[in-house]
């Protein structure tokens, strides 16, 4: 069977509300808003219809969840790893960049 | 089926303690968790780990993974017939022996009645730069759990195309919606997530929309200054090289770099490299040498002030 597909892209430009973010995440709404609380998950805007995330998180709210489940992690060690995690990605892109400007 | 021995790949003796294989897990997730480690091949190794010890964790479960005897990892088996029926319980008389995972055999255990929502999977893609400029249509070749009329899980290949737009970045996550696992009875079908990699070019160096480009320049080029043709995704292009322009000086080719989903592009960088010629002719020699005499240029004005 073959499927010709709806591709969303998963950055800055779309926007995803409180309920796609625990749709596709698996996050029980309690700990998403912990982790929304303590500035893990940080939403672009929270207007009358509320929050509203960069549908970039949805891969952060994906990693917390598998993290949650495979360390068995409470909220607030699931809001440091995170934290931690964006750290080394900011490094990893910065290591990237500065690779990309060396000479071969 | 392939036997999969689940205390062998916890690194613990089959008579151990809840305490000693959650032990075991925890340490053995820490090292090759896919979004903690680096390892080469962390991410079959956990999946091996994490099977394991989802069934070794569940006293039920573990009760019918010893009554399955010990035998060699991966040796080729079928369960005994009257297997599911004293251990799975009612209602899961019908179990699948033949295209199965041997996994399948204790996540079917656990399975209710009702709706079962598809699994998500997240796949790996790596695609060249030029198809990340133009945009590309992926035609991946998946093998994703389906459950039949009766709830036996089965593993079905499946194509998926998906148009990527131009603008693709390294590490770009899309999402395509429902074509996750089949759902079952009711359920929603899962996602499927596509991380997108960029394949290393001989070129480009690509740092978000942003292409770096060795620009090689010979010495009187980078003295002189020079009008140089430039390789870019969308074909060549004259870059003025101003006098007196040295060695890793960046020259920005604006917007010549990947496009940006909403329009725009970034910018292709060239960074200027000095290039000697290994061999001369003497002809060459002669005006080098010529050079050499009447310029006045100390490059290591510097070290003689002692560097300040």
């Amino acid at each position: 069977m073959t499927v010709e597909t709806e591709v969303l892209w998963l950055d800055e430009h779309r926007e995803v509300s409180m309920r796609e973010l625990l749709e596709t995440s698996g996050l029980r709404e309690a700990e998403l808003l912990e982790l929304v609380h303590s500035g893990a998950i940080p939403p672009s805007d929270r207007s009358g219809a509320g929050y509203q995330f960069s549908a970039r998180l949805i891969t952060v709210a994906r990693t917390a969840c598998r993290l949650r489940n495979d360390f068995e992690l409470d909220t607030p060690g699931l809001s440091l790893a995170l934290r931690l995690l964006e750290r080394v990605r900011e490094l990893e892109e910065e290591v990237a960049q500065l690779r990309a400007e060396l000479p071969r | 089926m392939k036997y999969a021995d689940y205390y062998a790949a916890l690194g613990v003796e089959r008579g151990a303690s809840a305490d000693e294989i959650r032990k075991a897990y925890r340490r053995l997730a820490q090292k090759y968790h896919p979004d903690v480690s680096k390892e080469p091949g962390a991410e079959a190794k956990f999946k091996e780990v994490a099977e394991a010890y989802q069934t070794l964790k569940d006293p039920e479960k573990r009760a019918a993974y010893d009554a399955l005897g010990s035998r060699p990892q991966g040796e080729e088996f079928r369960p005994p017939p009257d297997w599911a029926r004293q251990h799975a319980g009612s209602g899961s008389a019908q179990f699948s022996f033949d295209d199965g995972d041997f996994a399948d055999l204790f996540s079917r255990f656990s399975a209710r009645n009702g709706a079962m929502p598809g699994e998500d999977f997240e796949v790996p893609v790596e695609i060249s730069i030029e198809d990340a400029f133009r945009g590309t249509t992926l035609s991946l070749s998946l093998s994703m759990p389906e459950y039949d009329a009766s709830g036996r899980p089965r593993r079905v290949p499946r194509t998926v195309k998906a148009r990527v737009a131009p603008g693709a970045v390294d590490g770009q996550r899309l999402r395509l919606p429902g074509k996750g696992g089949k759902g079952a009875q009711g359920g929603r079908d899962g996602d499927l997530y596509l991380d997108i990699t960029l394949k290393p070019h001989p070129l480009y160096r690509p740092t978000g929309h942003d292409l770096y480009l060795d620009l090689p320049l010979a010495p009187w080029e980078a003295a002189l200054g020079a009008t140089v043709e430039v390789p870019t995704l969308s074909g060549p292009v004259s870059l003025k090289v101003p006098a007196g322009t040295g060695a890793a000086r960046k020259l920005r080719l604006a917007g010549r770099g990947l496009p940006k989903p909403r329009g725009g592009a970034g910018d292709l960088i060239a960074v200027v490299q000095i290039v000697v010629p290994g061999d001369v002719g003497e002809r060459e020699r002669e005006l080098y040498e010529q050079l050499a005499k009447s310029s006045e240029f100390n490059p290591r004005r510097h070290f003689a002030a002692g560097g300040t």
